[in-house]
């Protein structure tokens, strides 16, 4: 009925414009989801539930309201829980589950008027880097269906960029969002450790786990982040400061007021750039795994052009542990994963086994049905480095090991504002390509982990394709709490660049 | 050969919070099965733990007690691990518990055994929650067991002793002092019956001058007689066992009261690996100098302190100060009496005596007393002001015990004719009698002997149905009798 990839601005404007109703983006979002339903990016919708939402919506637009995020449909990723979807976390374990809340983002999009679309696909409990550990099929990518969207967001990236939703929520606890943002070519922002509640998300590694956007602007995902964040008395983790309950759509829009791109929009900026990162180390058969490829690279260095010839200076920073934050994110995540996942014993909701004859066997057969291979591999991995006479050489070792990472990048950001380079080594691979081996699945996550282990923001952008025409994403770090600004030159790149305006359908 | 007894104690003390330690729901007891779980208390997905700070004050609280109002063994950091289990009451498959960090290391209790204190040390006091219920009988369904969560999530406070206890006696003592002192500050009910305090017992034995034998944990302690007969079982079972030649295993064993013996749990080879892990759900726990401040103000004196302000201000005698700060509820009590207007000493006594000996008759505790400080205090300003004499007053204590005239003293005087004789010249007149039919008395009273005298107020006690007050028939006695 419109634009194939509608942004969030876009369609704000129709509303306000009364071009298009709530209930006729509704509508039109369904469609869109059915359409694609060969992505295997959306879990079941339901019309009554959206429609009801957006009815609400519209009668708020017709009261005189104007938020910008009224009558927006989205969707979120099925790690949110919700009251009136299912929420599986993409897992058998939680199939049919309904939730007797709403997670906290999504009662905050809720009241901010936005109309939920339904849940989308994702890896099992958030595990995964390439979306094929869903028990519910793995997600395409809508550039070739025969590839990986990522993961473990994948199916909110893949719903994105397909352009079925203008914007999309999801989490990150090592690269969830930005990795499937770069393998699809939208914009993700997963914002500082505690600035979004936990509260309503499936665990996957406390620690770790972070709320965030996704969308194709970087202007869509501020105001999108901006609604989703702020402190949460319901989850102790989530920062209560001044710092951390400033509006970031109010800086956002501060930021790009003060500075216009061509105007030298990016003077005074210093970018770090990790040497670690750009060495080439992989071939352009992908035959090795253990760094950057070339194709992946270029578009990285082509990137980093467009700052520094509006003004912007490259500054070497060394992340010497970046090799080591691998390790250091497995075992902690997966320590901290193997005792999330104990609540999934069948006693009070999810799977039960069909068949047990005692207590334990309850338990056993229930996990060993209801839990796939990869969340398997973690919580085992997780109960040995938290084990008896293992705890220290495992689990303390990895806990000194994030802190020299997190200092690191303190270290670096003496020397710059924000740090630039890859989200991933390669673009989106083939499915089943890495899937028996997941030493080389975990190898992919190396550049993203860092970041998470700090709990520093990240951000993906879309800045050029390799040469299997798959986009690659450019990683933007700040320091904590930097959100609106690594936000407004992303949204700056984007006025001087069109690769977030590459569609999977229309490429130009 | 002279056996050595070794017990160290610790002590699951539930704390008086209204809502549970990471959630909302409420502790109170007796209610429906899950009617006050929460979302929390569940587990359900996506749910977080979130610190009852008044749990926190608790353990402040307890820290400050047991350390002589000193705060330095309060930690002002400490951390929650998760203890990773499965049980189907156990709804996270953890455990949010204190491991390596407790919020309070050290202090003591002191206890009196034969007369004589001892020090208990403390090894520390962690914070913890507890773990849900599981039922296998009552239910509809046979052969299905049941899931209770109200329980689940209520904070405890967990106390734990170095093994400085050398007799059953000395155990239960200690228990009894820590039940005091966990009552008298306010926070813990106190209640071994619902589960409020739970003592588990470690005990060993070894020959005297040899190096600590393997201890046994004796759980299920839910009474100080219990907790005595199960130590002096467990005691002569492992003496026993080492005497035929044996060693003793170190176990959980299970007191049984029916049969009056410990049976083994679970031994040590079962022991659970429980990967404790800081629960990165929770903040580290933070205790500043203003926090401890702010409980510190708010805390009741110590017995010790109350007793010497009662014998101070109320001019009361050691022994009397001692027995009514016994606990709060008796302190509290004898105040709100006196408050209310009786007699210092009067009220003393009569709490220390008469009520005490109606609490013991009804095996009831002062807490349950049916007999309110306002009413309590109305009858001993009726002995006060002559109304009604002491014998009366005891009877009408009986009358307002069972509820008649809701208590009513005055009502239940006149109800009863109760009143003392106040009519100068009616009690003469009964003297005049009682003079006249007792020449005996008489005799013996003018010829020196005091004790005669007391017959014929007996005499005239008895004739005037105990309403006539004791002294003024004294006085007139004498009066007649030429004796002033």
């Amino acid at each position: 009925m419109s634009e194939a990839y509608p942004t969030i601005a876009s369609l704000a404007e129709r509303i306000r414009t009364k071009q298009i109703s709530a209930t006729e983006l509704a509508e039109d979002g369904l469609r869109r989801v059915a359409d694609n339903a060969a992505l295997n990016a959306f879990f079941p919708v339901s019309r009554d539930l959206t429609l009801a939402e957006a009815k609400a919506a519209d009668v708020r637009i017709a009261a005189g309201e104007t938020s910008p995020l009224l009558g927006i449909p989205i969707a979120h990723k099925d790690i949110f829980v919700t009251c009136g979807w299912p929420t599986t976390a993409g897992s058998k374990m939680l199939e049919g589950y309904i939730s007797p809340f709403d997670a906290t983002v999504v009662e905050k999009l809720k009241a901010a008027g936005v109309v939920s679309l339904g849940k989308l696909n994702c890896d099992e409990f958030a595990m995964g880097s390439s979306n094929e550990n869903s028990a519910f099929g793995a997600v395409k990518n809508p550039w070739d269906r025969s590839r990986i969207p990522g993961g473990s967001s994948g199916g909110s990236a893949a719903a994105v960029a397909a352009g079925i939703v203008p914007a999309t929520t999801g989490t990150d606890t090592g690269g969830s969002l930005r990795q499937p943002a770069a393998m699809c070519g939208i914009t993700a922002i997963k914002p500082t450790y505690g600035r979004v509640s936990r509260y309503g998300m499936v665990a996957f590694a406390s620690s770790l786990d972070q709320a965030g956007s996704m969308a194709h602007t970087a202007q869509d995902c501020a105001l999108l982040l901006d609604a989703m964040a702020g402190s949460d008395e319901r989850d102790s983790t989530s920062l209560n400061s001044e710092k951390a309950n400033a509006s970031i759509w109010r800086a956002f829009s501060a930021n790009i007021a003060s500075k216009h791109p061509l105007n030298k929009g990016f003077e005074n900026l210093r970018i770090g750039v990790p040497k670690e990162w750009m060495t080439y180390a992989g071939d352009l058969e992908g035959t090795r795994t253990d760094g950057i490829h070339m194709d992946v690279a270029v578009a990285i260095h082509h990137a980093l052009d467009v700052f520094t010839n509006h003004g912007a200076t490259l500054v070497d920073i060394p992340l010497p542990r970046t090799a080591l934050s691998i390790p250091a994110y497995y075992v902690i995540a997966s320590a901290e994963a193997s005792s999330n996942l104990s609540r999934f014993d069948g006693v009070r909701y999810g799977h039960r086994a069909a068949e047990y004859t005692d207590l334990n066997s309850m338990i056993f057969n229930s996990r060993t049905e209801g839990f796939g291979h990869e969340v398997k591999r973690r919580i085992l991995t997780g109960a040995y480095v938290l084990s008896h006479g293992y705890f220290d050489a495992y689990y303390l070792q990895a806990q000194r090991v994030r802190r020299l990472i997190a200092e690191d990048f303190q270290a670096a950001f003496e020397h710059c504002d924000l740090i630039m380079g890859p989200v991933a080594p390669t673009t989106a691979w083939k499915i089943g390509e890495k899937s028996k081996n997941p030493t080389a699945m975990y190898l992919e996550d190396i550049f993203t982990l860092g970041v998470s282990l700090a709990g520093l923001p990240g951000m993906s952008i879309p800045c050029g394709f390799g040469l299997n025409n798959m986009p690659v994403g450019l990683q933007i770090i700040g320091n904590y709490f930097d959100e609106a600004k690594m936000l407004a030159d992303a949204h700056r790149f984007q006025q001087l660049t069109d690769w977030h305006q590459q569609h999977p359908g229309v490429k130009s | 050969m002279t056996w050595e007894i070794v017990i160290g104690i610790e002590t699951h003390v539930q704390l008086q919070t209204e809502s549970k330690i990471f959630s909302t729901a409420s502790t109170a007891f007796g209610a429906a099965p899950n009617s006050q779980a929460s979302f929390v208390d569940c587990a359900l997905p996506g749910t977080l733990p979130v610190m009852n700070r008044k749990a926190v004050e608790c353990a402040i609280k307890f820290g400050l007690a047991v350390n002589a109002g000193d705060s330095k063994n309060i930690a002002r950091r400490s951390v929650f691990a998760r203890k990773n289990y499965f049980y189907p009451d156990l709804p996270k498959g953890y455990q949010l518990s204190q491991m390596e960090l407790p919020v309070v290391t050290g202090g003591s209790v002191t206890i009196q055994v034969d007369g004589k204190d001892k020090v208990v040390t403390l090894t520390r006091a962690h914070l913890e929650e507890d773990a849900g219920k599981s039922l296998h009988e009552g239910l509809d369904t046979p052969g299905v067991s049941g899931i209770d969560l109200n329980r689940a999530g209520t904070p405890l406070l967990e106390v734990v002793t170095e093994p400085d206890m050398r007799s059953a006696a000395e155990a239960v003592a200690y228990a009894k002092a820590l039940h005091g002192i966990v009552t008298w500050i306010g926070i813990c009910d106190g209640n071994m019956q619902e589960g409020s305090f739970r003592c588990d017992a470690n005990v060993s034995v070894r020959r005297e001058g040899e190096a600590l034998g393997t201890r046994c944990e004796i759980k299920n302690l839910n009474s100080f007689r219990f907790m005595e007969r199960a130590i002096n079982y467990e005691v002569r079972r492992q003496i026993e066992v080492i005497g035929d030649g044996g060693r003793v295993a170190q176990q959980t064993r299970l007191y049984d009261a029916d049969r009056n013996e410990t049976r083994a749990m679970r031994s040590k080879e079962d022991a659970m690996d429980y990967r404790y892990f800081p629960c990165p759900d929770l903040l580290p726990l933070v205790i500043t100098e203003d926090d401890i401040e702010k409980v510190s103000a708010s805390m009741v004196a110590s017995p010790q302190t109350m007793q010497a302000r009662f014998q101070a201000s109320y001019g009361l005698s050691e022994y009397d100060a001692k027995l009514l700060t016994v606990d709060r509820v008796t302190a509290r009590y004898f105040e709100d009496v006196v408050s209310a207007g009786a007699e210092t000493k009067l009220a003393a006594n009569w709490i220390n005596g008469e009520l005490a000996a109606m609490l013991n008759r009804h095996d009831m505790d002062i807490a349950q007393r049916p007999v309110s400080a306002g009413s309590f205090s109305q009858l001993l300003q009726r002995i006060m002001d002559g109304s009604v004499s002491s014998k009366s007053a005891r009877d009408l204590l009986g009358l307002m015990w069972a509820g008649e005239h809701q208590g009513d003293v005055d009502a239940l005087i006149k109800a009863h004719g109760l009143t003392q004789m106040a009519d100068v010249s009616a009690i003469e007149k009964i003297v005049d009698d009682v003079i006249a039919a007792n020449e005996k008395s008489v005799v013996e009273f003018k010829s020196g002997k005091e004790r005669a005298l007391q017959s014929l107020v007996g005499q005239v006690m008895k004739a005037t149905g105990g309403k006539a007050n004791p002294t003024q028939v004294n006085t007139i006695l004498r009066e007649k009798l030429g004796a002033n």
